[in-house]
């Protein structure tokens, strides 16, 4: 049996297995067109490709774990020489398709109940093709093996995307959105085409493999230039601060499943190359590139959920809240790159388990919460957060996954955030121990951020389920909620178990993690600071700093219903308990006299306000006569002006325009000589080429 | 034998104990006002009352409001039984100085849930006063105690409290720094002066209150039971780690007797302290209050700049 069983994962951890695994997207892209003109038909091919290619896609990273086989194919061409589709399967990349598969099964099935609000509006088996696309896309970025090859399936995903971001195309706001996130997405492929161009040219390979083989000969400027340009380029899909600017819009205009995937999966392809380029391909790293890395994630997460708490729309909220955790995870990798700059082997193998293992918790705990956010905006047809309250009572499901994601996202035990930021904050403090120098500043102030950031998610869940979940309705909108069908609630309490169950398996899925974090940075024979006592409990250094994810869950449990138990039983049992109204002061209770969203955050915008940068507004209406001391009304509003559009972006539009006009001359229409421009420009490279 | 004893008396040792605290404190302030005060056995006579109340339950809540008092309790109690109190013998997987700081969020997020689903104003308000301090309060208290983790290389706090007796003096200034910046925090996070006042119902500057006005009878019993406990908490954490040497290695009865009478005589200064604060000092405005919790993160940082 035992032999059987090993043959099964045997014959899926092969190429004929990852083939499968892209041709059921393929297939249901594909399928969900041809059948477009049924609106059923095509949301049931959509979903039923989906769900079946990421079962297969989580059976298929599950094998290549437990086999420990990589899987490598490659097709090349004589005729072009840098390209071949190569592809590779090793326990980084197996880790990264297990994330997209988890979080798109679950918004699969979440997406057959949500996509039928767009029945008769808009195509479903477009909305089917792209979604099907842009799974596909992702498993093409962890899988490719060779420079042009990964920047094609790049593109498959950023234009699905895109696609998916403009789909609701009735909203203006939505469609500038998606130009924004086209633009940003391709000026980072443009680094990314230099970065890996610049390799190409002291390595002459564009396999990852021949790149890294040759990396010795790439001079250390150049590879500061690929450093730079690729941390630029992957920035932006990652979403870090300042080049997050596409993020908060982009996001929320997708369909909420997509929302999901994006803000969980998506944004990660971004660590994923980020790990592969710089601790494998182009490793060892110089310290320089840990400190810049580490200080982007300090700044975004901290910077991050300042944002999110100005925010007022529930998917905005929660995509600032996606640039926080990248710059957590950030903070993992970057110290794993500033341990091995100091060679410190055993605390790069916690540092890169901490990133590793954030990836995955933040992809299932943004997904519920994005997925949960999309149940509530189907119920009240409104994103924005005074509009909502009360809906705990007509919306008992959402809210419970909701709570859920809240506690997971502000790293409260037992959920599995907890258990990820403990790491993180572990690897922070191994650093501030032991890096010596000026980087152990750096960790100082890392892990002063992560210590705020904490706190602030806090505060940000509390307003968000506060202002949408508790008290009274503040709009008829709420009033009439109502709770969402059977797959969306399926959806959502898949993920909701999944991350109280990563949650209690910290210390096995941490081992894997390791395992991972040993095959990527070659450590194989090193002992780590981290290691798992048990198979329960998480243990980092030799003086006890354990935690045990089984036994705060139990232990949490435990005194909770004692406590229950004891006062409910064991104190006077003939109390009685009422419901009456809450006490008003002597006037009527309305909704307009519980605490706003905006009022909630008031004075952590105050607090914070040399970050954040708050400006007020007067406007004053008089009357016709213009009288002074005859005012109509007067109106005060509060705006958080966006500092990274205004001080660097908009110059930079104003750049780019300026440029433009100055070559407006060339473009005079005539079509003669637009064709001998490129004429003369074939011959210039074709002169340059020989 | 020896074990279960010591640990039941682990346990049970803060939520039996911090209603004195309370009434010390209460006691101290109003003979320091030339008033006779109640006894200091008056806050379980409050808690006693209280229990055998009928309750009232704002019509607007939900579910949250009704469980909130039984997690804002029981994590005290579990937080109470995993730090070092009098014994370096005891540990639970829960130990963790960072374990304990996110135990103790647990309470914080379902008060301030509590707090906003009645739907009043004061509710919603103290919820945004408690998370926006407990957001720079949690920072700081990470932040004071990461000088003693870097010295004794763990974040057990058991193993921390026990630890850091060696080298003591070497490091005594920074050791000193940190603990100010810890007892900031305290207040911060069990909502005394200068950050909160207990005392008053006062919508402009409450806190605490704020959160728990809707309760009544034994959720009520057990909220302010809960902020005794986090008073108790952290007092014993302040002494415990900053000013160790008392925590007992064997089980006899002579030493546990030692470790906790000691250990109670160190939090009766923590206590006399905050009494005699408390009728020195006025309520700081409340943006002020984060002046003195960034002042106390600097201290601790500086602590950490001397012992690295």
């Amino acid at each position: 049996m035992k032999e059987n069983g090993s043959n099964m994962f045997d014959a899926i951890a092969s190429p004929a297995g990852l083939i499968t695994l892209l041709s059921v997207f393929g297939l249901g892209a594909l399928g969900a067109l041809v059948v477009r003109a049924f609106d059923h038909v095509a949301n049931f091919w959509t979903a039923a490709f989906a769900i079946l290619g990421s079962l297969w896609g989580m059976l298929f990273a599950g094998s290549i774990f437990v086999t420990h086989h990589e899987v490598a194919m490659k097709v090349a061409t004589s005729s072009f020489s840098g390209f071949s589709v190569a592809m590779h399967v090793d326990k980084l990349a197996a880790f990264f398709i297990f994330v997209i598969s988890l979080v798109a099964f679950f918004c699969s099935i979440y997406g057959i109940g949500y996509a039928k609000e767009y029945y008769k509006r808009f195509s479903i088996g477009a909305l089917g093709f792209f979604y099907n696309m842009f799974i596909l896309g992702m498993l093409l970025v962890v899988t490719s093996f060779n420079g042009l090859w990964f920047l094609l399936a790049w593109e498959i995903m950023s234009l699905a995307s895109y696609f998916l971001v403009v789909y609701d195309r009735t909203d203006r706001k939505n469609v500038k959105a998606g130009y924004v996130y086209l633009i940003m997405t391709h000026v980072g492929a443009l680094a990314l085409l230099l970065a890996l161009a610049l390799l190409y040219h002291y390595t002459h390979s564009f396999d990852f493999d021949g790149i890294k083989a040759h990396i010795a000969a790439v001079p250390h400027l150049a590879l500061a230039a690929v450093f730079g340009l690729s941390l630029f380029g992957l920035g932006i899909k990652a979403g870090v601060i300042p080049l997050h600017i596409w993020l908060p819009s982009a996001h929320p205009a997708a369909p909420s499943h997509v929302s999901a995937l994006m803000s969980g999966v998506m944004i990660k392809t971004g660590i994923y190359m980020m790990i592969r380029l710089f601790l494998d391909i182009m490793g060892p790293a110089p310290l320089w590139w840990g400190i810049v890395v580490l200080s982007v994630g300090a700044v975004s997460s901290l910077v991050g959920v300042l944002f999110a708490l100005t925010e007022h729309d529930l998917k905005r909220l929660l995509a600032y809240h996606s640039i926080e955790n990248i710059g957590i995870i950030l903070l993992g990798l970057g110290s794993a790159l500033i341990f091995s700059a100091l060679h410190r082997p055993e605390l790069v193998l916690l540092a890169l388990a901490a990133a590793l293992f954030h990836t995955l918790n933040h992809a299932t705990f943004k997904s519920l919460l994005f997925l949960s956010a999309g149940s509530v905006i189907q119920a009240t047809h409104t994103r924005n957060i005074e509009k909502y309250g009360g809906l705990m009572k007509l919306l008992p499901a959402t809210g419970l996954f909701f709570l859920v994601g809240s506690m997971a996202i502000s790293a409260l035990p037992p959920f599995n955030g907890f258990f990820s930021e403990w790491l993180t904050f572990q690897a922070l403090f191994g650093g501030i121990a032991h890096a010596g120098g000026s980087a152990q500043w750096v960790f100082v102030a890392a892990a002063a951020s992560l210590a705020l950031t904490g706190g602030l998610a806090l505060a940000c869940f509390v307003k968000a389920i506060g202002a949408t979940f508790l008290a009274r309705p503040r709009s008829s909108a709420a009033r009439h909620a109502k709770e969402s069908g059977f797959s969306m609630k399926t959806g959502m309490a898949g993920l909701a178990i999944a991350c109280l169950a990563i949650g209690l398996a910290a210390a096995p899925v941490t081992r894997l993690l390791q395992t991972v974090s040993r095959e990527v940075t070659g450590l194989s024979g090193v002992a780590s600071t981290l290691h798992v006592s048990g198979s329960r409990t998480l243990v980092v250094g030799d003086h006890g700093a354990v935690v045990s994810g089984p036994a705060v869950a139990l232990l949490l449990l435990l005194v909770v219903v004692l406590v229950w138990a004891g006062v409910r039983y064991g104190v006077y049992r003939r109390q009685k308990v009422m419901t009456g109204p809450t006490w008003d002061c002597g006037t009527d209770l309305n909704e307009r006299m519980e605490i706003t969203a905006t009022g909630f955050s008031q004075s952590i915008i105050r607090v914070f306000k040399s970050f954040l940068l708050p400006t007020l507004h007067h406007a004053v209406e008089r009357h016709e006569d213009e009288n002074p001391y005859q005012i109509k009304s007067r109106t005060v509003s509060m705006q958080i002006r966006d500092m990274y559009q205004a001080s660097i972006y908009r110059p930079l539009y104003r750049l780019i325009g300026m440029m433009s006009r100055s070559a407006e001359w060339i473009h005079h229409g005539n079509l003669s000589a637009y064709i001998l421009y490129i004429f003369a420009a074939i011959i210039i490279v074709l002169a340059v080429g020989a | 034998m020896a074990h279960y004893l010591l640990w039941m008396i682990q346990i049970a040792l803060v939520p039996v104990v911090a209603p004195l605290g309370i009434g010390i404190i209460n006691k101290l302030k109003a003979r320091m006002q030339g008033r006779q005060g109640a006894s200091i056995l008056q806050s379980y006579r409050n808690l006693r009352k209280l229990l055998h109340k009928d309750e009232v339950i704002a019509k607007d809540a939900s579910w949250i409001f009704r469980v909130a008092p039984f997690i804002v309790f029981g994590v005290t109690v579990l937080v109470g039984a995993s730090i070092p109190l009098f014994s370096s013998m005891l540990h639970l997987p829960t130990s963790d100085l960072l374990m304990v700081v996110y135990v103790l969020a647990i309470g914080v997020f379902f008060l301030a849930l509590a707090g906003m689903d009645t739907g009043s104003a004061f509710g919603g308000f103290g919820a945004s006063r408690e998370v926006t301090l407990g957001a720079v309060a949690e920072g700081v208290l990470i932040f004071s105690v990461l000088p003693l983790v870097i010295l004794g290389g763990t974040t057990n706090l058991v193993v921390l409290a026990t630890g850091v007796t060696s080298g003591y003096v070497h490091h005594l200034i920074p050791i000193l720094l940190a603990a100010f910046g810890f007892i900031v925090a305290l207040l911060a996070e069990a909502k005394r002066f200068p950050f909160d006042n207990p005392d008053t119902h006062l919508e402009l500057t409450m806190v605490h209150e704020a959160m728990i006005l809707e309760y009544s009878g034994k959720r009520l019993a057990l909220m302010e039971w809960a902020a005794a406990n986090k008073l108790f908490i952290f007092s014993a954490l302040a002494v415990n780690l900053f000013f160790p040497f008392n925590l007992i290695s064997s089980a006899g009865l002579g030493q546990v007797m030692i470790g906790v009478v000691v250990l109670l005589a160190k939090m009766l200064v923590v206590y006399v302290g905050i009494a005699v604060l408390e009728s020195l000092i006025a309520k700081l405005r409340y943006f002020r209050l984060f002046h003195l919790l960034f002042v106390a993160l600097i201290l601790s940082v500086v602590a950490i700049g001397l012992v690295l």
